[in-house]
């Protein structure tokens, strides 16, 4: 019995828990397919719908407006065709007051097209049709345009799940250069990965297998230059590559991973130590030099810990965002991550579906790469964690 | 030395040249620079001017420079901890023989996987003030406590005004900014418990096992048995968690840009940040940087000190 309501509490943590943890990865998915709207409404919206409206017998996709729970009237103006709603006691004898823009009250004629019997507990909706909003919101609306918007009990309204996709390629238009980004990030992923699992598996291999003189007092100060913040050397190293005339351009984001850093020659410098020496003596018997033996004996052994390297660099590439906010100065040059932030301070944060669809597809080439490598992953981050 | 131990220490330079080389240019000549620049009046147009300590004098009297460093002391001394604590108690959760663990531990994994730009992205669209989840969320949660709370109260023929909570404005309010850096860096713990899982699997259950004989109960085998067994992992992540804690850039940087209301959210990297690339003061900021190193180095053997006794090493 005991068992059973430990089981039971266990199993409530670990579901509330990760329930926590997934909700803002559904909403910022749930965001990203959503129409403006659905985005800025309280209770939020779970999950995007589209809702049909009745007009002319015929189901048509419709935003909502306003809800209007007290009686009214719909007019239009006489003299300018405009179309309006209004309370019952505003009509006066067939006319309306309106102010006009210089402040003076106008009596003008108008028509009733029809009344509606809203109240409190039965509100109607004015909705206007999605392809008319679209119009208007690109600012190309009219006069016309303007009074195509009807009223519905709030009760004939059907709601129906529909996810908007083109969101992700409005998203994409409104980047502007977000092939480019897309571009420079791959090049840099690429370039560095190679030059990371190279360089720090020769080093590596340099510092686990060739018996050199002094190559232990070499390898402590490896480990110690770890300490250094980078902000230490973020200053030189930007005037370093500022003299050679680098700023604005992405090398001096691969460069650096040519040499080998000491966190990744750490890493593999373990895994190289675990295989036999036996194995290099009978391939120098047989005539082998240091390079083949590292590069066709011992490299082929150590296949899952160059994984982890390669993997980790590929993250970090991808993720980097103090690296290309330093160096890089046109826009045509940003990586995802930057373009990200770039178009979030320039539109200011209104249109969250646009941010939430841009952010989802700097995060999914992430997430479907977890799922493809989720063992040399989960197995990446356990042996980088563990060295006690 | 020998022909053969020549020819060795060549071979061994010629694999480790890529690490000697970027030690050169990219460590040694840059800490050098640094420590030069920290020294001067450099706005990188013209050359360094050499002005003794005055960089490092002007931070006592900067103000902004105080409150950078306390901001990002109260984010270590409050975000670590906690981030500790929690990482370990899903861990040590997830240890236990679950059903579908393989999937939990991703559902924890994967949030940490959310780069940094988009994590921020996200955060800030869910602490909105408006329309954001984080204050629905509260606000339901605070109505259903007051129903409870109502409904209690009732059973005791007693009425119990409930107030209407006003939810925190997460990101224009000085006194939340911080805490809501804080649930951001909460929600990628996921890395840290899949090393703490990998260490409590290696935990022998033997251990386990004559603890159970010794009629231990569950709080006994965690306190004397998993504690000390992981403590060294728990220690390095410690060590690593505080290097990392007070370096934060990105997160602060993008959600709230020169350090929010108030300079309530400025981070010492940002700050350091700032300094450099946008007030060109390149030797201001490379002295930060220093101060910045020393106190990392002060608080690791401190950490180191404290935790002498506690850490247990299976090999010694």
């Amino acid at each position: 019995m005991k068992n059973f309501f430990s089981k039971l509490i266990i199993y409530f943590l670990l579901i509330s828990g990760s329930a926590i943890f997934l909700v803002p990865l559904f909403w910022m998915m749930s965001t990203a397919l959503k129409p403006i709207d659905q985005t800025m409404s309280m209770p939020p919206t779970w999950i995007p719908y589209r809702l049909y409206a009745e007009i002319d017998g015929k189901p048509v996709s419709v935003n909502k407006a306003e809800t209007i729970t007290a009686p009214a009237v719909i007019i239009t103006v006489d003299e300018t065709g405009e179309k309006r709603i209004v309370t019952p006691d505003q009509i006066v004898k067939g006319k309306i007051v309106t102010r006009t823009k210089t402040g003076e009250s106008v009596k003008q004629a108008v028509t009733v097209v029809r009344e509606v019997p809203a109240s409190k507990e039965a509100p109607w909706i004015r909705v206007i049709p999605e392809d008319v909003m679209a119009v208007i919101q690109a600012g190309k609306g009219d006069a016309r345009l303007a009074s195509q918007w009807e009223v519905v009990p709030q009760g004939s309204l059907v709601k129906k799940t529909a996810l908007r996709w083109d969101n992700f390629g409005k998203a994409v238009a409104a980047m502007k250069y977000f092939p480019m980004y897309l571009k420079n990030t791959l090049i840099l992923c690429v370039l560095t990965v190679i030059g990371t699992v190279f360089s720090s598996a020769l080093a590596a291999y340099g510092f686990a297998r060739v018996p050199w003189r002094g190559r232990n007092k070499a390898f402590l100060l490896a480990l110690a230059t770890m300490m250094i913040p980078f902000p230490v050397v973020m200053v030189p190293i930007y005037c370093m590559f500022k003299s050679v005339g680098w700023i604005g351009t992405l090398r001096p984001l691969w460069v650096g991973s040519f040499c080998a850093g000491a966190f990744n020659v750490f890493l593999l410098r373990q895994f190289f130590m675990t295989i036999p020496k036996d194995l290099s003596d009978a391939a120098r018997i047989d005539g082998c030099n240091e390079f083949r033996i590292f590069w066709q004996i011992i490299l082929p052994l150590c296949r899952p810990a160059l994984m982890v390297v390669g993997l980790f660099q590929f993250m970090g590439t991808w993720n980097d965002f103090l690296g290309p906010l330093i160096y890089l100065t046109n826009q045509k040059d940003f990586t995802l991550a930057l373009g990200l932030q770039f178009f979030q301070s320039q539109q200011g944060g209104t249109e969250w579906h646009y941010l939430m669809a841009a952010s989802t597809l700097v995060v999914l080439p992430i997430i479907v790469l977890f799922f493809f490598t989720q063992k040399t992953f989960i197995e990446g981050i356990s042996m980088t964690g563990l060295k006690g | 030395m020998t022909r053969g131990e020549f020819k060795t220490l060549l071979t061994g330079l010629a694999f480790t040249s890529p690490w000697i080389i970027g030690f050169l240019i990219f460590t040694l000549y840059p800490v050098g620079a640094s420590i030069y620049y920290s020294f001067c009046d450099y706005d990188v147009l013209s050359s360094p001017v050499w002005i003794g300590g005055l960089n490092y004098q002007d931070m006592l009297t900067d103000a902004v420079f105080w409150k950078s460093l306390r901001n990002t002391f109260y984010y270590a001394a409050v975000a670590l901890p906690l981030g500790m604590v929690l990482s370990l108690l899903v861990a040590v959760l997830l240890n236990n023989s679950v059903v579908g663990r393989p999937a939990f531990r991703t559902f924890f994994f994967l949030p940490s996987l959310v780069p940094a730009v988009a994590l921020a992205m996200l955060w800030l669209w869910i602490f909105n003030g408006k329309f954001g989840l984080l204050n629905f969320a509260l606000d339901r949660c605070w109505i259903n406590l007051g129903h409870f709370v109502t409904w209690v109260a009732h059973f005791f023929h007693k009425t119990v005004p409930w107030p209407q909570a006003a939810m925190p404005n997460w990101l224009a309010d000085e006194k939340w900014t911080m805490p809501a850096i804080v649930i951001t860096s909460l929600w990628g713990i996921g890395g840290t418990v899949v090393i703490y899982l990998a260490a409590l699997q290696d935990v022998s259950r033997e251990l386990y096992e004559s603890a159970m004989i010794d009629g231990a109960n569950a709080w006994h085998k965690l306190r004397h048995i998993t504690l000390p067994m992981i403590s060294p992992v728990i220690f390095f992540n410690m060590i690593m968690g505080i290097i990392g804690a007070l370096q934060v850039f990105s997160g602060p940087y993008i959600m709230f840009g020169g350090g929010g209301p108030n300079r309530s959210a400025l981070f010492y990297a940002v700050y350091i940040y700032q300094n450099a690339f946008e007030y060109n003061q390149m030797g201001y900021a490379s002295a930060m940087a220093w101060i910045l190193f020393l106190i990392i180095l002060v608080l690791t053997w401190l950490a180191t000190r404290a935790t002498r006794k506690h850490v247990y090493y299976a090999g010694e």
